[in-house]
């Protein structure tokens, strides 16, 4: 047991990414990528809000009618992106703002219903909670990653803190603008893509 | 799975659909109320941050103390009274949506983008000395994909730039959003808005403001930014006209700064 709960937490990060191999989440992952601090907070809102909908949906699993689940899922899922929305303006307001819409659009991210439909609605509510914060992980891994890249090269800075000294404050560094605009992410995550599946080579899709 | 019925899918979903409204209806009364303060926080911090008695530091709400709340009749250019218009209440992005006290701007007059002005607006006035030091006016206008929200600090002459602080706005970040560049911000104070025939020159150019008589007009342009900077330009030429803060600064220029 204690081997497959770690397999759970773990196996999404490389093995079985939520956004390099199954292709979820992509919209996020261009749209809060550009500074690191802004994808750390929305990697940790996503994860929460995955663990915690999986474990819901796990405990009423088998009094959820096959006919009405979805419905019903996006209803538990919708609650919990409010309530992390609603606490994060409470008490990280600035945070929240830079944020703006994208946390409300955690409701439409593809790994939390995924998950909820994938995992949580066959599997016991540990489990799912375990599978839901792997996946989280996983989610975060990559847009780490993204907003790494684009940070430094994009702003000169990592979480915020000078590293490159840009031209427009006296410095030599001049800002690639591309990897501002979230086209860059989908290069990028592209990239990360192509080196996974060439590490393992597992990942790649019959022809 | 459960069993399918015809009755269960219904009272499923309706158990599970007072359960969820519950749990956000609460965190939603009972969490507004720290928001609500928050929001309040943020504008004052952005008016002290304009104002130049901001930076980075201190308790916002104690020195906010500092400033004075007036409204001001956008059309006469007077001090509304407050015992009309309690200036702790009034809620002016709600007054610009509402018909009986804002007005539909012609496509002439539309210079930021704003499709309605309110009548009255919110000012904020720093003594010092019990004499006028700077006065701070909220600007708004259209940019790129969003309105730009700011306040702008001006000297006692009424034409003096002492700061600006954007600090709402939905612009593409790096670009366009660099508005909030603090930087940036510092290259607009000792500018000044008015020209000697009483036109608004102050603008946003291409490239950098350097050298030359025109210079104190000019603010740096934002690379990559060309319609945020035309949307920052507008909105000055709006707000310091006819239609802006005009009416209201002749006055004040005329009275020296008293109010009536």
């Amino acid at each position: 047991m204690a081997d497959r709960a770690r397999d759970l937490l773990l196996r999404s990060i490389i093995e079985r990414n939520p956004i390099a191999l199954l292709v979820l989440g992509i919209c996020s992952a261009l749209a809060v990528t550009s500074k690191m601090q802004t994808a750390l907070v929305m990697a940790i809102c996503v994860t929460l809000v995955t663990a915690c909908s999986s474990f819901a949906l796990s405990l009423v699993r088998h009094r959820i009618p096959g006919s009405v689940r979805i419905g019903l899922q996006i209803t538990v899922i919708a609650t919990l992106v409010i309530l992390v929305d609603q606490i994060l303006k409470t008490f990280y307001f600035d945070l929240a703002k830079q944020l703006s819409v994208y946390v409300g659009l955690i409701i439409t991210n593809c790994i939390v219903m995924g998950r909820a439909e994938g995992f949580a609605m066959a599997n016991p509510p540990g489990k799912s909670f375990l599978d839901g914060i792997g996946n989280g992980l996983g989610y975060a891994f990559i847009l780490m990653t993204v907003s790494f890249i684009r940070e430094l090269l994009g702003s000169g800075s990592v979480f915020g803190f000078e590293i490159l000294k840009l031209t427009s404050n006296g410095g030599w560094y001049v800002r690639n603008g591309l990897l501002l605009l979230p086209v860059s992410a989908f290069f990028l995550i592209a990239l990360i893509i192509w080196l996974l599946r060439t590490i393992d080579p597992v990942q790649q899709e019959n022809k | 799975m459960a069993e399918e019925s015809l009755a269960r899918p219904f009272y499923t979903v309706l158990v599970l659909a007072l359960v969820c409204s519950a749990l956000v209806a609460g965190a939603v009364v009972g969490l507004r109320p720290r928001q609500e303060a928050n929001r309040q926080l943020d504008r004052q911090k952005n008016i002290l941050r304009a104002a130049g008695l901001y930076q980075g530091k201190g308790d916002v709400t104690e020195l906010f103390k500092a400033v004075r709340t007036r409204v001001v009749d956008l059309e006469s250019g007077e001090f509304v009274p407050e015992d009309r218009i309690d200036p702790k209440t009034y809620d002016q992005r709600r007054a610009a949506r509402e018909t009986d006290v804002s007005r539909a701007l012609a496509k002439g007059e539309d210079l930021a983008g704003l499709s309605r002005r309110e009548r009255y607006s919110l000012v904020y006035l720093v003594e010092r000395d019990k004499r006028l030091d700077q006065i701070i006016l909220p600007i708004r206008g259209k940019g790129l994909w969003s309105t730009m929200y700011a306040y702008v600090a001006l000297d006692a002459d009424l034409n003096t730039i002492r700061g600006i602080s954007f600090f709402e706005h939905g612009e593409t970040p790096g670009l366009g959003g660099e508005v909030e560049n603090s930087d940036w911000q510092q290259g607009w104070q000792g500018k000044k808005i008015f020209a000697k025939d009483k036109s608004v020159a102050l603008r946003v150019i291409k490239g950098k403001a350097e050298g030359g008589e025109t210079a104190i007009h000019q603010i740096d342009g934002l690379s990559g930014a060309t319609m945020t900077g035309a949307g920052v330009s507008s909105l000055l030429r709006f707000w310091f006209g006819e239609h802006g803060f005009q009416p209201f600064l002749t006055r004040m220029r005329h009275k020296g700064g008293q109010d009536g």
